[in-house]
Order: C-alpha cells, then structure tokens, then sequence
C-alpha cells in the first residue's frame, strides 16, 4: 500500500519545482540539442572557444564574468586552451593590483573582469540563473525531460530579437524581444483581461549579434543561431565549470552504488531466507 | 533497555569484564545493535536509518564546507562560486549538501506519514512520536537557515519573508523579528547568526536521535500490524522477532544503496533541479523578485500560512473576537505551526483502540486522502496566491485540520475495526509459510 506514497512524493517534488515563471507573460525559449545535455553529455571544445571568442569580441564590451578565474580557460573538460594561449588571452584585460597600486596587465591567475558598463549584468552564472522555465503549471518537465535550461534561455535571447509587433506604439523603449520577460511592456499589446498578446517584452540591451560578428579560427560558417548557440554553450561552462567532472563523479557513484545494492539484496535473501522458512542450498 | 525478553551481553575476557564494571558502553552497545525487532517489519520501516545516513551525510559535508565559506554579506556569494570552481571536489560536496537536504525531507515525510498509518504514535509510543516531531520543526530550522547562508536571492527574500511572520504576533512580533534577525532588516548580523545556528541545530537533532532511538527502543518498535510483542517469555518473544543485526541492518543497507543511486544520479546529472536558479542570483536589499517560493519541503505549511486571508469567515471570526488582535496575517501563522501541533498531538486525537490502518476500513480512506491533501498543499504553495489556487489552498488547510481534529476522534467511535491477527508470527507465517527449523 505504502507503494504509492513514494511515487506521490516524486509526484509532489516534480510539481512544486516550478513558481519561477516571470510575471506576466511568457518567453518564447527555443530548446536547442546542446551536447552537454543529459547523464552522458560533453562540453564541445570547439564550441567553448568559439563561444569564448563571440564573448571576448562582442560581450565583453559590456557584461563582465567577475567569478571565473582566466586560468581554467586551460582546463581540461572546459576550452582548453594551451598555456601559452591562456597567458596571452589574459593579458588583454587591466586588473588593479592593490600591491603595485596601479593597473597591470591581467595574468591566469586573476579572475575575467567584472562589470564594465552601468546595468549589464555579470555573465558568469547567467546560464544557472536563467533556468527558471519550468513547463506547463511549473511542473519541470520541460527541464526534465528536454534538457532545457539557462543555455536555451540564452540562445532564445539572442536570437530573440525581432521587429516590434504591430500592436506596439512608436518608439516605445527598448528593443523587443521575443524570449525576455522583465523588460518593459506597452498596454496597447495586452488584452482585455490584460494578458499579453505577444510573447516576450522590450530589452534594454540592443541586438548584439546579427551574424557575422566574428571570424571563427576553425573555419565554422559564423550565422546568427551558429553564433548565439556557441556564446550560450560558452555561458554554460561559466557557470558550471565542473559539469563533466559533476556527471562522471555521479556515474561512477551510480555504477558502484548499483553492484552495491545487488550484492546487499543477495545477501539479506539469504539471511532471511531460514526466517522466512524457504530452503536455502 | 528494551522490555522485550533476549539474551544481554555477558564480558567474558578479562579485559572486557574489567572495562564492563567500570563503563558498561559495549553493553549499551550490544543491547542496541542487538535489539529484538518485529520480524514482519516491510520496507516503510527502513527510512530511519535513511534519516540517520542523511544527518550524518548532512554534518560530514556541512563541515567540510564550512571550511571555505565565508559568513559575510560582501563574502558569502563569492565564497559559494570559489567553493563550486576552485575547492577540489568542492562543486560536488555543495551539490551532496543541498540535494541532501531534499533527500532528508523526501525520507522524514514518509517516515511521519508510515507513523500516521500503522499509529505509530499511539500509546506506548507517545514521547517517541513527540521527540520525532521536535526533529522535525529543528530540521525545518536548520533547512531554513542553510537556505540563507548562500546569500542569493532566494535566500534573502526567503529570510525576509519568514522573520517577517514573527513580526506578526501582537504586541511583541517586532521585538523578537529585529531579536531574530540582530537589527531592522536582514544583513550582515542575520547572516552570521544564522550560520552559527545551521552549525549548532544539527548536533541537538542528534541528541535529539538519540533520545528518539532510546525511547522506541524502551517500548519495542510499532509493526505493519500493531500488535504487541509477547513479552511473556524469552522463547514467545523470539517467536516474533529477530535481532536488529544482522537480519534489519543487511535489509535496510541494502534499501539504503537503492536510494543512493536514485540520489547519486539527482546530484550527478541535476543537481539544481529542485532549487530555485532565483538563488545563483547575488541578494538584492533593493530588487524583489516575482515570485518568493520556499524550498520544496516548506511548501505545504506555506500554503496553509497563505490560505487564510482576510476573507476568509474563521479568519472574520478570529478577527471580531480578539478585537483585532488576531489579524489574517497572524491568523496565517497561527495555522501554519497549528497544522504542525495537531499532528504532534495525534495520540490523543485518535480515539480508536486498533493501532494499526491495516485494520481500519475507514480510516484506510481518509489516511490516503490525507496523502492526496498534503501533495496538493505542496503544490498550491508553489503556485502564486490567486484564483483558483487560493481556494485550493483553503479547501486543503481545512482538510489538513479536519483530519487530525474531527475525523480522528471520531473515526474511533464510529469505525468497526476487522479482526487483527494475535500474534506477530501469526501475520509473518500467513505471508512466508512457517519456517523449517534451521537446516544448516
């Protein structure tokens, strides 16, 4: 009988996961096949670096990455970059150095820049903190079952950005965006009940990538949606820089926690087995 | 310790009858291990030692972390993200602490709710079922604070919100909230309290464990049939149960590597998923966001703390006849612990003298309905407070008390009881057959 409770309780923990909705209307998130999803996903090191360099040209103008320190762009599991390469990426950023009291050339060991520019919000957790898309009734399957998270959200953004909708007044601030929920919203665009006709709202951060915006070194056509999957995939290391090291420590505790279990049933079987008046050999 | 009749240790080197008359503790060890259990126990009885695991799991981890965090408001966040990159093997003994957290909660309902059915908590078992329940309310403490320690978001809003209930009492909720928080608003001194109270609170729940352990283990444990242990002679008793170890320890380990691949597989592969993503948001004195949603294992009782609004008759009436002091706000926190003490006081609620639900035609229904009743409670609370989810919300607050306050008591007066079996060996032997005498 107590059978079902357990499955209530896994019930009850995939509905009450969600809440995160953004007041309003909803984002339009587009799921994208990135390879890091799932128990057996991998970071494409190729993709990391192209990622990193769409950051480096195009968002590092404004948004910094203050909690990633520069050195693990040679870590193994995330870009991976030699050594030599990792010094002189660094040394491309001014750090203050309260022993020198002056500005220096950065090195690995010093973290990526914070914040540049007045209202760009830091990059490096953007991938976890904008996984808060849940499915229908904030029920979690979409992140379940599709993977989706912040990588999405940030794909959708970028490519999010189309003409205002018609319902729109001129000029009415921002730029729209189709996956953005917390910016501005004019109330010619919503209904009688006040619900939103169109999905997304108006950002303040213009269009950053139209396509084209970089040279990739490995030859990868440098489109729109190319661009935008290899910035969010980039984004996604910042934020969970342990993701491969994560999944094959849990492997291996899945793997040795099963052999466990099936040795521990044998044996409580043939404990139990003179107890419960079964023959043993 | 037990008044179940078995064997008790006897020193027999020098050594041990030397130690033994000065620190009798291998005894003390022995008569625990080896303690006489109802042999017909089923598988909801192994989530004690899955509680016990998990506030081992919980302290071991807890401390490790303690030693690269850094309990200040500038520091915290910070603190968090060198512990989840730069700490060797840090990321994942973050991710074992907060999805242990989940695992701790996910086993201490079932373990209420396997008491609520088979009347654990019926006599004898009344100060067991009451020390259960004050681990509980310091586990949802320290789940509370812990919360707050990494300094997102969440956990500001969150901390916010919670002492902001305090503030509710009459007369003295505002002293004990700026009390509680160590000045006007959540900052820098709730911080460090909190953290020295997430550290402390876990060592008085294992003395806590301790007591709750002794105290079952003095009245024997309850079983699937509620029917006592024959205490009149050794060879009776022996005839209902067995030892402890080997024959629990192997069965609940061996439940307890299941459950740690379903755990290991959550911390390996999603180990954000029943977190909140608001929370890798640094806190924000001066943003708030959307929607604040508690953990998981609070939604429930903040579903009862939000069903009572102020248009709500109990909540009119409560309000006339206090003359105002009881307010919906204050009315809303009176619920919320009350769901909380009408389960402590189930053992003088139920009034039927059958012990087990296995017995209870009616009881059996509304028991279940009280499972469906807490799901919903646990999802109304993640919803935002408005139709239909508010109406929802008090429908299913009503029930939570209806349940504990009037169907109880009464169930025992109205309900036929069916015939419990005499013995527990009776009820093993009708599902295992009777057992040969040993052969090996």
């Amino acid at each position: 009988m107590f059978k079902t409770t357990g499955i209530a309780a896994l019930v009850a923990l995939s509905l009450s996961t969600g809440g995160a909705l953004a007041a309003g209307g909803e984002g339009h998130i587009e799921d994208v096949a990135f390879s890091f999803e799932g128990p057996f996903g991998k970071f494409d090191q190729n993709q990391l670096q192209r990622g990193l360099k769409v950051y480096t040209q195009v968002c590092a103008a404004c948004h910094g990455l203050q909690y990633v320190p520069l050195r693990t762009l040679g870590d193994e599991g995330g870009p991976h970059l030699p050594e030599d390469q990792v010094f002189a990426y660094s040394e491309q950023f001014e750090v203050f150095d309260p022993e020198l009291d002056d500005f220096r050339p950065a090195t690995p060991t010093d973290h990526f820049p914070a914040v540049t520019s007045a209202g760009a919000p830091d990059l490096s957790l953007m991938a976890k903190k904008r996984a808060g898309f849940h499915g229908p009734y904030g029920t979690g399957l979409s992140q379940l079952f599709n993977g989706m998270g912040g990588a999405e959200y940030i794909y959708s953004l970028m490519t999010g950005y189309h003409e205002a909708p018609e319902c729109a007044p001129e000029g009415f601030t921002g730029s729209y965006n189709a996956a953005f929920t917390a910016g501005g919203y004019p109330a010619e665009c919503k209904d009688e009940h006040g619900h939103h006709t169109v999905p997304g709202s108006w950002i303040a951060m213009g269009q950053p990538l139209w396509g084209d915006d970089v040279e990739y070194d490995d030859g990868t056509a440098a489109s729109l949606e190319q661009q935008a999957e290899d910035v969010a995939a980039f984004l996604m290391w910042t934020a969970e820089p342990k993701m491969m090291a994560r999944k094959h420590a849990g492997l291996s505790g899945v793997i040795f926690l099963t052999i466990l279990s099936v040795l521990l049933y044998l044996t409580n079987k043939r404990i139990w087995a003179p107890i419960k008046g079964k023959k043993t050999s | 310790m037990s008044g179940i009749p078995h064997d008790h240790y006897e020193p027999k080197t020098g050594g041990e009858k030397w130690l033994h008359s000065r620190l009798p503790i291998v005894g003390l060890l022995y008569d625990t291990i080896m303690i006489p259990t109802p042999k017909n126990l089923n598988w909801m009885w192994i989530w004690g030692i899955v509680l016990t695991f998990c506030l081992v799991l919980q302290i071991v981890t807890g401390i490790i972390l303690v030693m690269h965090y850094t309990p200040h408001v500038d520091l915290a966040f910070a603190s968090i993200e060198h512990i989840m990159r730069n700490v060797n093997g840090g990321h994942f003994i973050r991710y074992l602490h907060m999805n242990g957290a989940s695992l701790f909660f996910v086993a201490v309902y079932l373990h209420i709710f396997r008491g609520l059915y088979y009347g654990s908590y019926k006599a004898p078992r009344e100060v067991t079922w009451i020390i259960g329940m004050l681990i509980y309310l310091a586990m949802m403490g320290t789940a509370f604070m812990g919360y707050v320690l990494p300094w997102g978001q969440m956990s500001f809003w969150g901390a916010t919100v919670i002492t902001g209930l305090f503030g509710a009492i009459p007369f003295i909720g505002d002293s004990i909230q700026t009390w509680l928080l160590g000045g006007p608003a959540v900052d820098n001194a709730t911080l460090n309290r909190f953290f020295s109270l997430h550290y402390l609170l876990p060592f008085v729940i294992a003395a806590l464990v301790a007591l709750h352990i002794w105290a079952f283990h003095t009245t024997g444990n309850n079983n699937p049939t509620g029917v006592d242990v024959r205490r009149t002679s050794k060879a009776d008793a022996e005839r209902d149960t067995v030892s402890f170890w080997p024959y629990f320890v192997i069965k609940d380990l061996f439940a307890l590597a299941v459950i740690m691949v379903v755990f290991f597989a959550v911390v390996g592969f999603m180990p954000n998923y029943l977190g909140h993503p608001d929370n890798y948001i640094e806190a924000n004195p001066l943003v708030t966001p959307a929607h604040i949603v508690p953990e998981w294992y609070f939604l429930p009782f903040y579903a009862i703390l939000r069903a009572f609004t102020a248009d709500v008759w109990v909540v009119m009436f409560a309000n006339w006849i206090t003359g105002g002091i009881v307010d919906a706000k204050f009315f809303g926190v009176l619920a919320m612990f009350g769901a909380i003490a009408v389960m402590a006081l189930a053992p003088w609620l139920d009034t039927s003298s059958v012990r087990s639900g296995r017995y209870r035609p009616m009881f059996k229904w509304w028991f279940w309905l009280l499972v469906i009743d807490f799901v919903v409670l646990m999802w109304v609370g993640a919803m935002p407070a408005e139709p239909p989810y508010s109406t929802i919300s008090l429908i299913a607050s009503a029930y939570w008390f209806a349940y504990f306050l009037v169907i109880l008591p009464l169930l025992g007066v109205i309900e036929k009881p069916e015939a419990q079996p005499a013995t527990i060996e009776e009820d093993f032997d009708a599902h295992y057959g009777k057992a040969h005498t040993p052969a090996e």
